[in-house]
């Protein structure tokens, strides 16, 4: 007598997979962005739901990134008529700032979009999950495999909470993989492609320490506060961005808990080759991983037990029982500008332009014991601190120090930090003393309003609308 | 004053002015910038300041604006006219350089 095993679930083709899911017009279709600007699965389901004539679909990604520009194409087509995200790269935000979709665009942030699902507030038909490595039941992770891209964090509320899920691979490997970040009992269906993206591109430019001096001078600042508080203890945790002053402050901090002989507890986020020195160095003894931004990472969450792989719901979700954001002593964060109450945008440039969005930027904000704005005073003549930005991304009451090349400047609601910052010889300011010294060089910019239709809204993450963004016409 | 010859002065880094003059028997000021709507008035306001003390009256000048302050956008007017009125023997550069001969060896 012979066995009958199960084949799995493998669809001989991406088309197939989305026949079998039912999928729908004006349905919802989920994303995840750890391929970063790299990532062909978004592209490539979107111009396979063209062809099979799908209109009026929503898509609900954890971020739009700048290589997914084809999605403007199937705005134009009707294909797509509703975003979601996170995030949304200059490439598509743009298109979007002058009108081109005609739903407003919903922004989260990293922990509320695990949150909507959660609790209902968002719902996704059919997920599309990009694994590095697969196996036939859909046994999946991002570790393994030619693509492989480390943490798939953002995806495993969407396959959890999605009514179908499909796991892309271009490495399907034997029954039962045995590293599994998301289980084969979420997964619908699984597709082999040729390639899921292009692992050079998952590390983008900004994952380098800056060499500008003035960079630099932010990053001791910033270190240099982050101790004159009290924080480098055993025990410290702490986030950093990706961006060049993120990543020399992470670097100055590292010195500096070597000098003091302090071994931090975590450092949480998307996660660079500078922290995964600092671990194999033993100044942390864990990395909590939502997303790896470049290989060397990639390649330490795969060997290291201590680089440990987290959800965007244990990252950072409101509606969790408890959360990595909330254990944060402290967290360096930036901005394109920043209100007299400490409210930032990282959502549009300085004409009102889509750009970026939240990310984790406010779910850190709220979390940490110490959420420190890290910015230049004046870029490109346009003065960081204005008396409202254009787009609150932030609310100003969970950030509690801005600091700057000319100096420093602690919330009002923070001042307990004063006799720690100016004991230690920081140059500290009032924000509005910080402001009149950048108007002092620039000139006063002429205020602009934007009139034109809403086009986005920005939801907080315990879900209330922060702020709406409008329509700029050039 | 008239412009006799195209002149250049600055860069196109960030935070600087790249500034064309050029012969033409009316006066134009033609800005590009990326803080036009915000700084736009000013650059011109400033450029007229500085023709005016130099009594140009006549050519054609380019603002190439990467955000740079108003400071640095007179000083780099005020160079590129300055060298646009030099004699052609003034601007001539043995080194082919900016006015520097810089001699590196190893």
């Amino acid at each position: 007598m012979k066995l009958s095993r199960r084949t799995g679930k493998v669809m001989p083709s991406l088309k197939d997979a989305i026949r079998s899911s039912c999928l729908k017009d004006g349905m919802t279709i989920s994303f995840h962005h750890h391929l970063r600007a790299g990532d062909y699965v978004l592209n490539d389901v979107l111009h396979t739901c063209t062809e099979l004539g799908f209109s009026n679909l929503t898509v609900n990604a954890s971020s739009i990134m700048a290589c997914h520009t084809p999605l403007v194409e199937a705005i134009r087509a009707g294909v797509v008529t509703g975003i979601e995200c996170n995030f949304m790269h200059a490439s598509v935000g743009h298109a979007i700032s002058q009108g081109l979709l005609a739903n407003d665009v919903l922004f989260r942030t990293h922990g509320g979009r695990p949150a909507a699902l959660e609790s209902g507030t968002a719902h996704i038909d059919v997920a599309f999950i990009a694994a590095s490595a697969s196996d036939p039941e859909g046994n999946c992770n991002g570790k393994e495999g030619p693509s492989a891209f480390g943490s798939i964090g953002y995806a495993m509320s969407d396959a959890v909470h999605a009514d179908y899920v499909i796991v892309i691979t271009d490495h399907l490997m034997p029954y039962p993989l045995t590293d599994v970040s998301i289980p084969e009992n979420l997964v619908d269906a699984v597709v082999v492609c040729d390639s899921i993206g292009d692992p050079d591109r998952i590390m983008s430019g900004t994952t380098r320490i800056t060499r500008d001096p003035i960079g630099l001078l932010i990053a001791d600042y910033t270190a240099r506060a982050i101790e004159a508080c009290g924080l480098l203890e055993d025990d410290f945790s702490f986030q950093t961005g990706a961006g060049g002053t993120s990543l020399a402050a992470a670097a100055y901090i590292g010195e500096r808990m070597r000098k003091l002989g302090v071994t931090g507890s975590f450092a949480s986020g998307g996660i660079t080759g500078l922290l995964v020195d600092l671990l194999n160095e033993g100044v942390f003894k864990s990395l909590a991983d939502v997303q790896c931004f470049d290989r060397e990472a990639a390649a330490s969450i795969r060997k290291n037990p201590h680089h440990v792989e987290i959800s965007a719901s244990r990252y950072a979700s409101p509606q969790a029982k408890s959360t990595i954001v909330d254990r944060l002593d402290a967290v360096i964060l930036g901005a394109t500008e920043i209100g007299t109450d400490f409210s930032v945008n990282v959502h549009t440039d300085s004409n009102g332009m889509i750009m970026g969005g939240s990310g984790g930027h406010s779910d850190t904000a709220a979390g940490a014991s110490l959420a420190i704005i890290a910015a230049p005073l004046v870029r490109a003549r346009l003065p960081l601190i204005v008396d409202r930005p254009q787009t609150v991304s932030t609310p100003g009451k969970t950030i509690d120090l801005l600091v700057t090349q000319y100096g420093m400047a602690y919330n009002p609601k923070r001042r307990d930090l004063h006799d720690c910052l100016t004991g230690a010889g920081l140059p500290v300011f009032s924000i509005e003393e910080l402001k009149e010294k950048a108007e002092r060089l620039t000139g006063k910019p002429r205020l602009l309003k934007n009139e034109g239709r809403i086009v986005a809204r920005v939801i907080g993450r315990d879900g209330d609308e922060l702020d709406v963004i409008r329509a700029v016409h050039k | 004053m008239k412009i006799q010859k195209k002149a250049h002065a600055g860069t196109l880094e960030s935070g600087d002015v790249l500034v064309t003059v050029m012969p033409s028997d009316t006066l134009t000021i033609e800005i590009q910038s990326p803080v036009v709507r915000q700084f736009g008035d000013a650059i011109e306001r400033s450029a007229r300041d500085v023709l005016d003390a130099m009594n140009i009256r006549q050519g054609a000048i380019h603002l190439d604006d990467q955000g740079a302050l108003d400071c640095t956008l007179r000083a780099r007017l005020h160079t590129a006219i300055s060298r646009a009125l030099m004699e052609e023997d003034d601007t001539a550069d043995p080194s082919g350089k900016d006015g520097n001969t810089v001699v590196m060896t190893e």
